[in-house]
């Protein structure tokens, strides 16, 4: 008989060895589904692994991509891991994403067309007040009003997405676009444009600002004060409010700091990759970042290399699409099986394998 | 056409003649799709197109494709990633695609792009579309004389010119032949999203409309009429027969084959150059599925009717008098709208209940 029992401390050695294993499993089984789909499975898993960093062809293009797909979903992790550790459940940093590119926006838009070099700055600060504005909501009606924030954040996703749709084909279309929706294109106006730092590595500042939070996440997770009440919120609330820690304040900084991360990925996101407000603008990122956050394990080393290799798994598998001609829906199952056996892999963290008869106690 | 194939033909043996064969012969065409190839609808046309371009040439032509690519910051990898894999030419296959084909096309000087339903060109950018107006008008004719709530459900996607002159279109046809009709319109901010689509057509089947226009990808808002009865709908972009004879009792069908595989033929032949084409019922590049029997007759002839004199070029959806929304003056008696006119149209004409959202 097999069975499984816990673990009196998580296993250190395992903690690591999950994302190692869950990747090789899905490996395997991605190819065996991609043989089924006609493919040659180790070709494919190469197109998806390999090529993006080393292919001749295509690497001088897709490795900075990686940092300009890792960059937003790095930044957006990085907030959402600090509340998800005091076990506070932002779900909808997709709108708090959009809120931020929208206000961001506006505000340098107003100012259009001036060269002033305060004006990218003063949409950085807008983007992140618009993302923070946007997770004050779920934030204040769970403190008033004990409302839970999962729901609340999730659905001001759908509102945003209406928000969005509103101003691309209103309040921010492009005058000189011949009535069709979409804001005028950032790329075209050097003061609001956050184009890559040095030619074509995609260091955007969207990816510097990123780095910069996984390092100012790592030292208030582990050196500071608040970084320790909010894992005790999370670990032990009881504790935390018997050591003095206020609760709605840990729910005010933690929402509000996941929102205007979220809201600063997308105020980069629009004024450099995406270049302008659109209806489609809000491409999910905002979604993915949870997952980032996971298979990181909350960790900001771990959401780091996360991004990065969730970046490589959508850069290869598009490469995957172009060159063997795989489905896209194939790609995305692919994806969906590395979380899959990741979460798998993890009971092995808290659990052991017996195999034998239970001992009689 | 014929004698284009037969120039080209020579054209062919002539670079072979001199030894160029690797020039004439590979040709690589890459197409980026906004939805899956099995949507039914719009992308699974394009699809068919390239599957018929692959047809047409045989080994000669090599086709890629990347499906369900969004309309944003990733269409401009997709199609830079697109044109370092080698393609000698791309199609993208939607309006969100103007700006990314723009940009990459500016750092890929020799490979030629063909943006479809955009407005932006460049030496090495082509644009192409169809004139589904035309096909609106029938499907509005049809719609006005058989409704019998005077209700007409629309689903739109975006608010673009090229929705909104569906919508014009089929406002005019209808009430033509039917002046009480009125027109019920959701915007689903979406082209491909069955639940959504369903969801709109539930709603405007409950509000009492009895038939419902889609311009939107899916077959789901058919599969909503069909549960919910006594509605009428029109396949979108293909043909959607699964639902003929009835609710489906018409369609409108883009047919790209012969476009794509005229300029795949002019890649090769090193003809190419960067042009607009807007081709309608006439050339064949928007096609009239069957008209069921669950039209009655006179109806049916009525519109094969229409379609013979749009087709020929007698005439034209937008004749005057109309005006727009707002009650100014838009095109005198026996005035016919011009392109550019339509091209970038933001209004509503006089009568529709509605507002464009803003």
């Amino acid at each position: 008989m097999i069975r499984l029992e816990k673990r009196p401390q998580p296993s250190k050695l395992w903690t690591y060895l999950t994302p190692v294993l869950a990747v090789l499993l899905t490996m395997l089984v991605g190819g065996v589904l991609f043989a089924f789909l006609g493919a040659n499975p180790v070709e494919a898993i190469r197109t998806i692994f390999w090529d993006p960093l080393f292919n001749a062809q295509f690497a001088g293009f897709t490795r900075p991509q990686l940092l300009v797909k890792a960059g937003p979903l790095i930044l957006i992790a990085i907030g959402l891991s600090i509340g998800f550790r005091a076990g506070i459940w932002n779900i909808g940093a997709e709108g708090q994403y959009i809120m931020g590119a929208i206000c961001g926006a506006a505000a340098g838009l107003a100012f259009y067309p001036s060269e002033s070099v305060l004006i990218f700055p003063l949409m950085i600060v807008a983007g992140a007040l618009g993302g923070w504005a946007w997770a004050m909501i779920p934030a204040i009606l769970k403190t008033k009003f004990g409302t839970n924030e999962i729901l609340v954040s999730l659905m001001l996703v759908y509102v945003a997405e209406n928000i969005l749709g509103s101003v691309a084909t209103g309040l921010l279309r492009n005058p000189e676009g011949r009535g069709f929706p979409g804001s005028r294109n950032f790329k075209q106006w050097d003061a609001a444009h956050n184009s890559d730092l040095i030619a074509n590595t995609g260091m955007h500042w969207g990816v510097v600002f990123a780095f910069i939070a996984v390092i100012g996440a790592y030292v208030l997770l582990t050196r500071h004060v608040l970084g320790f009440n909010i894992r005790l919120t999370g670990e032990a609330p009881r504790a935390a409010r018997f050591s003095g820690v206020n609760p709605a304040r840990i729910i005010l900084i933690c929402l509000g700091l996941s929102g205007a991360l979220a809201g600063m990925a997308g105020l980069f996101e629009v004024t450099g990759p995406a270049g302008q407000v659109s209806i489609d603008f809000g491409s999910g990122y905002g979604f993915t970042a949870i997952i980032v956050a996971f298979l990181g394990r909350l960790n900001p080393i771990g959401i780091l290399l996360a991004g990065l290799l969730m970046a490589l798994t959508y850069i290869g598998g598009e490469l995957a699409q172009l060159m063997l001609g795989l489905p896209g829906a194939s790609i995305q199952l692919f994806q969906g099986m590395l979380l899959f056996f990741l979460l798998a892999m993890d009971v092995f963290t808290n659990f052991r394998l017996r195999i034998g008869k239970r001992e009689a106690a | 056409m014929h004698r284009r194939t037969l120039l080209s033909t020579a054209a062919l043996a002539l670079t072979l003649g001199f030894g160029s064969a690797a020039a004439a012969q590979d040709v690589t065409a890459g197409f980026i799709y906004v939805g899956p190839v099995g949507d039914g609808g719009w992308t699974y046309e394009h699809n068919k197109a390239r599957l018929a371009v692959e047809e047409q040439f045989g080994d000669k032509v090599k086709t890629i494709y990347q499906e369900s690519v969004p309309e944003g910051a990733d269409a401009e990898r997709a199609i830079t990633q697109m044109a370092l894999s080698g393609a000698d030419i791309i199609f993208t296959t939607s309006f969100g695609y103007m700006d990314p084909t723009i940009a990459v096309a500016e750092k890929f000087p020799n490979v030629k792009f063909e943006h479809a339903t955009g407005y932006k060109r460049a030496e090495n950018v082509g644009t192409y579309s169809a004139r589904f107006y035309e096909g609106r008008a029938i499907q509005g004719h049809i719609a006005g004389s058989m409704t019998k709530t005077n209700k007409i459900g629309y689903i739109a996607s975006y608010p673009i010119p090229e929705v909104i002159r569906g919508i014009n279109s089929a406002y005019i046809h209808a009430k033509k032949v039917n002046p009480d009709v009125e027109f019920s319109i959701i915007w689903a901010y979406t082209w491909f999203d069955p639940a959504k689509e369903a969801d709109a057509a539930r709603a405007l089947i409950e509000n009492g409309a009895d038939v419902i226009l889609q311009h939107t990808d899916s077959t789901a808002p058919h599969a909503a009429a069909a549960e919910a009865g006594d509605v009428i709908t029109f396949g979108q972009a293909s043909d959607m027969a699964d639902y003929a004879p009835y609710p489906r009792v018409s369609s409108i069908i883009d047919n790209w084959a012969p476009y794509y595989i005229d300029r795949v033929q002019a890649v090769m032949d090193g003809t190419w150059t960067s042009d607009d084409t807007w081709d309608g019922i006439g050339p064949g590049m928007v096609g009239i599925g069957e008209i069921t029997d669950a039209v009655p007759e006179e109806v049916k002839a009525e519109a094969l009717d229409l379609k013979a004199a749009i087709s020929s070029g007698d005439y034209h959806p937008f004749t005057g008098p109309l005006n727009k929304a707002d009650g100014s003056v838009w095109l005198a008696e026996g005035e016919v709208a011009d392109d550019g006119t339509l091209l970038g149209m933001d209004f509503y004409v006089e009568g529709i209940d509605a507002e464009i959202p803003q």
